[in-house]
């Protein structure tokens, strides 16, 4: 029996939130003894009490709101009979829950409730998981006396605008859970009760269909309904669930937890688990409802081969794909030398899976040109928080922004990329914590719905080095440092030479505001806001590593924190929001040339002796080529294979036609994914990879949270992603003999002494578990760099501001930046085949409209894009979101080409591409790019090439 | 020829300006050089050492970086 089946049940909800604190109160609830924290309800006692007291408007999401008046109880001692979800326990108190009176009361509500309710239980939706059929019966509902004639709100109109769920006010009790879901748990505010009395109706905006409305599909309000008003239309289509599964997303790296609720091996809808430690019972419209690409028609579920990328695919075994391939690398090898072929891991594949295609580079094609993603994304976080640190990860957990005092959100657009963390924040904030955003764009966070920023830096882009190091020179010299942490926890020498560099006049907000574009007073201000928080936390993204000084600004955020005193402590930290799922574990496993699974030098003679003693082969001592080191390496003729898992570097990595020049040139190019993407489409191998539904393993989420992900159906294509590559490995000659992935983290624990105490069982006992996880720290590390820095001392590295140099010309005016939309993610390859295509179905450059004006351009309009690396054309968006010079796109759709005009600056130090800057002009067009025409023509070629795979010879 | 060599030398300078954090040239290329060989696939950092030979005009920092690389070769 598999123990993570669990048969389908609805979460045990005890009616309020649970209250935390040190004094404990005994109390006794219908003659049972119990004891709580004092500040809980009556009716959250009642439950832990083994006692449950008839309810409709709280759940244990929700703070109480005292409406529906059934869950009355009788206390000793006092008159009246109060709402036990409004009502804070005693010591002492002594509650009844059933009486004669109360039974009396709650019948005449539940008839005031179903005389305005359609009795269609057995053919409704939520038929045998409704919480007004259950109160119904608990209340011993068995007439309704007022009939079911008068005035009621039967024929109200459904709304089913909104692609994932429906709205039938028909249903409606009014409870207002849905409206507080929106507010409390998502913070958008789409939600609203409008009318009065009996006109009291759910409006979404202003009385807006769903889809229409400012509503972004977290599916909150969805869970918090008790009736069938809103409802998941898969469960309407397919009927209750009859077991269930806990998992990891494969979104963002927030890694929410959720229950796959399954019907057979058919999903019926993901539900966010309220004990998921990430996500605490929150989603959004990716992970909640973003599932069916998993079973799109477009999933490739048969290996294929073909010798030129010209040429149709020929469908084949497993076994003769894995043998071609195989035959393939090791000609190429014995022909052009060993170092001619490498490997890309997945950040959306599992740790495992990762663990292993690094472990085949380096073992069985003998050579350390594996790389992966977050090079292009994080790889400077890596960098510049161990150099700084001692750990290439984020400080915190995500529970610890709860005790911010001071926000401050850099390059990171939380709302859209992180949208179950941006809730969290939003939380603190509406609690009344400050908040800093610095960030070219006007990102939602700056002003919403009961929140504004205190201060919005918004600079140019390409100066985030010099807004840092404005920020840090008021720190340092207002003296609003923290002499005291600096003195126990840093280096002195360092510090000294930091403090004399910060301290230069030129590095004052002053000096640096005609570079930044940012106000002085602005700086000042900021600084003073968070040197002089009790606790201040910075939240960084990809507006900070995708930058020509991305690795530069990350040792600048650490110098900042670390002169504040702001590291060690629940409520502060460096906290890198990483952007897809398995971003920080495919790191951790040693995907990068250098680096040895848990961050440790290729060139560190011990450590590689343990590796070579395990794997029993030698390992090189030198780094291996980087991806875009690959690609050059293609061009020129040096490199000739690649095998590239769950990634599409066509679509992804700038300056796409150097790319796919480089892919072009390859002799054999293995590509393993769910889809025929654009990298697939340079293949000769392609191995079917399976979804996260389909296999069992782990994701590492933002905050080191190593969470399991657990096969709830069968691989599509017959293999889990980690098999292959096992196969891919024994066909090389090099075994591979693992049964499951648990033996495969064994290994990595085995290895790495960060996740020496990680197991499956652990996770199974505890849920999730944050890396260290060790002797020293067996339940995992919350918090890191308590009392002392994992180097030691911290190390504060002098910043120098450098320009970049892809800057502004009069041939090219306008600032290009990139990123991304809620309702898409990365590359679009998963989101593009769900329902989210509804929300964003193109690509759009946002543009100033006095950039539009001067060009000529309208809202809609088509509009050229020129860099130095190409052009690309795509509809203009002019929004004041974007300051004057400034343009924005997304790259969610491959034939928008937004990568066609990135270019290939990067990263000093770790080649990361500077995404976040290119310089480029706009223009009014009538047609389509020459890149896109043959983007069209290439597409074309490669889809009939698909279609018309043959099938192998039988007989 | 393995990475572009015009690319490496663009690379290799903007280390350099990154890591010219200290008035003593001896300290910022040995800082150089100790990057190049912990990042650098080591076919980049001969196809440097050889631009150099070559005559390729570098900075002193990245001229003093290549002359570490050699010499500690």
């Amino acid at each position: 029996m598999n123990q993570n089946w669990i048969p389908y049940r609805r979460e045990l909800d005890y009616g309020t939130p649970e209250v935390q604190s040190r004094q404990q109160v005994t109390l006794a609830v219908d003659g049972q003894s119990v004891t709580v924290s004092a500040g809980t309800t009556v009716m959250r006692a009642a439950m832990l009490a083994g006692v449950s007291i008839p309810r409709l408007c709280a759940t244990d999401s929700l703070e109480p709101f005292g409406s529906c008046r059934l869950c009355l109880v009788e206390i000793e001692g006092r008159d009246g009979m109060p709402a036990s979800c409004t009502t804070e326990v005693d010591e002492g108190m002594q509650v009844s829950t059933q009486s004669r009176r109360l039974a009396g009361i709650r019948r005449n509500v539940m008839e005031l409730y179903i005389s305005d309710h359609p009795l269609d239980c057995l053919t409704c939706p939520t038929n045998g998981d409704c919480e007004l059929q259950d109160m119904a019966g608990a209340v011993g509902l068995r007439e309704v006396r007022y009939g079911y004639q008068g005035a009621n709100h039967l024929d109200e109109a459904k709304d089913d605008s909104n692609p994932y769920f429906t709205f039938d006010p028909s249903k409606c009790i009014v409870c207002s859970r849905c409206v507080r879901a929106c507010e409390e748990v998502q913070g958008t505010f789409a939600l609203t009760i409008s009318g009065r009395g009996f006109q009291s109706k759910v409006s979404a905006s202003a009385d807006e269909p769903f889809r229409d409305s400012e509503c972004v599909s977290c599916g909150a309000c969805v869970k918090a309904c008790p009736t069938a008003t809103l409802a998941e239309k898969s469960l309407i289509s397919m009927g209750q669930p009859e077991h269930s599964v806990i998992t990891t997303c494969a979104y963002c790296g927030v890694g929410c937890s959720f229950r796959a609720e399954m019907k057979g091996s058919e999903v019926v809808r993901m539900v966010p688990n309220k004990d998921g430690h990430a996500n605490h019972g929150h989603s959004c419209v990716k992970g909640r409802f973003a599932f069916g690409y998993a079973t799109h028609p477009d999933r490739i579920t048969r290996p294929m081969i073909r010798d030129s990328i010209h040429e149709p695919w020929r469908k084949v075994s497993w076994d003769e794909a894995i043998g071609f391939a195989a035959r393939r690398l090791r000609q190429i090898q014995e022909k052009y030398g060993r170092l001619a072929i490498g490997g890309i891991t997945s950040s959306r594949c599992t740790n495992e899976e990762t663990y292993l295609v690094q472990k085949m580079v380096r073992a069985a094609f003998g050579n350390n040109n594996v790389d992966t993603c977050a090079r292009v994304c994080h790889s400077p976080t890596g960098y510049g928080l161990k150099t700084t640190l001692g750990e290439s990860a984020g400080t915190q957990r995500f529970d610890s922004v709860m005790q911010a005092d001071v926000i401050v959100v850099i390059g990171a657009n939380p709302t859209d990329a992180h949208p179950v963390f941006a809730s969290q924040m939003k939380q603190r904030l509406r609690q009344g914590a400050r908040l800093i955003v610095v960030d070219p764009r006007a990102i939602d966070l700056v002003r919403s719905p009961n929140i504004a920023a205190d201060y919005h830096l918004q600079l140019r882009p390409g100066t985030n080095v010099a807004l840092i190091n404005a920020l840090a020179h008021v720190v340092v010299t207002e003296n609003l440092h923290d002499p005291a942490f600096i003195e126990s926890r840093c280096e002195a020498e360092a510090y000294q030479a930091w403090r004399d560099f910060i301290s230069l006049q030129e590095n004052s907000p002053e000096s640096l505001e005609s570079v930044t574009g940012v106000p002085a007073d602005q700086v000042r201000g900021a600084a003073r806001l968070y040197a002089a928080a009790g606790n201040g936390a910075i939240y960084y993204g990809l507006g900070v590593t995708e930058h020509s000084q991305g690795s530069t600004m990350v040792l600048g955020i650490a110098n900042l924190a670390m002169a504040t005193g702001n590291l060690g402590r629940e409520g502060t930290g460096v906290n890198p929001l990483r952007g897809q799922n398995n971003v920080q574990g495919s790191c951790d496993m040693g995907s990068f040339p250098h680096e040895l699974p848990g961050y440790r030098h290729i060139s560190d003679e011990a450590v590689r002796r343990q590796f070579e003693q395990s794997w029993g082969v030698t390992l090189l001592s030198e780094p291996g080529y980087r991806i875009p080191n690959m690609f050059d390496a293609a061009i020129s003729g040096e490199f000739k294979a690649l095998y590239v898992q769950g990634e599409d570097v066509a679509q992804s990595d700038p300056d796409t036609q150097h790319v796919t020049a480089a892919l072009e040139s390859l002799e054999c190019m293995i590509v393993q994914d769910l889809f025929l993407n654009e990298t697939a489409k340079f293949a000769h191998v392609f191995l079917p990879g399976s979804s996260f539904l389909e296999k069992n393993g782990t994701f590492t989420n933002a905050e080191r949270r190593i969470s399991p992900v657990r096969k709830v159906r069968p691989p599509l294509a017959g293999k889990e992603d980690w098999e292959v590559t096992a196969a891919l490995s024994n066909a090389l000659g090099y075994p591979m003999d693992y049964r499951h992935p648990r033996e495969i983290m064994d290994e990595i624990a085995s290895l790495t002494p960060t996740f020496a105490g990680v197991s499956y069982e652990l996770l199974d006992r505890l849920g999730s578990v944050q890396w260290p996880c060790n002797a020293s720290s067996p339940g995992g590390t919350p918090t890191m760099h308590v009392g002392e820095f994992v180097r030691g001392k911290g190390f504060f590295a002098v910043t120098p501001y450098v320009q970049t140099d892809e800057r502004t010309t009069r041939r090219y005016p306008l600032l290009l930046t990139t990123g991304r939309i809620l309702s898409q993610y990365n590359v679009g390859a998963q989101t593009r085949r769900t329902e989210n295509l509804q929300w964003h179905d193109e690509d759009r450059l946002e543009m100033h409209p006095a950039d539009a004006e001067l060009r000529g351009i309208g809202h809609g309009d088509w509009v050229g894009l020129r860099s130095r690396a190409g052009e690309t054309v795509m509809r203009a968006d002019v929004s004041e979101r974007v300051q004057p010079g400034v343009v924005y796109t997304t790259f969610h759709h491959p034939n928008s080409g937004a990568n066609v005009v990135t270019t290939d600056n990067s990263d000093w130090a770790t080649n990361c591409p500077e995404y976040k800057v290119t310089a480029v002009q706009a223009y009014p067009v009538s047609q389509v790019s020459e890149w896109q025409q043959r983007f069209r023509r290439f597409d074309r070629e490669q889809q009939n090439h698909l279609a018309g795979a043959e099938e192998p010879e039988t007989g | 020829m393995t990475v572009s060599v015009d690319k490496l030398i663009r690379m290799a300078e903007q280390i350099g300006a990154n890591v010219s954090i200290s008035t003593d040239p001896d300290i910022v290329a040995e800082r150089l050089a100790d990057h190049l060989r912990r990042f650098w696939d080591p076919r980049m950092r001969e196809e440097l050492c050889r631009a150099a030979d070559q005559g390729v005009v570098l900075s002193p920092a990245v001229t003093a970086a290549v002359a570490m690389l050699k010499s500690s070769k």
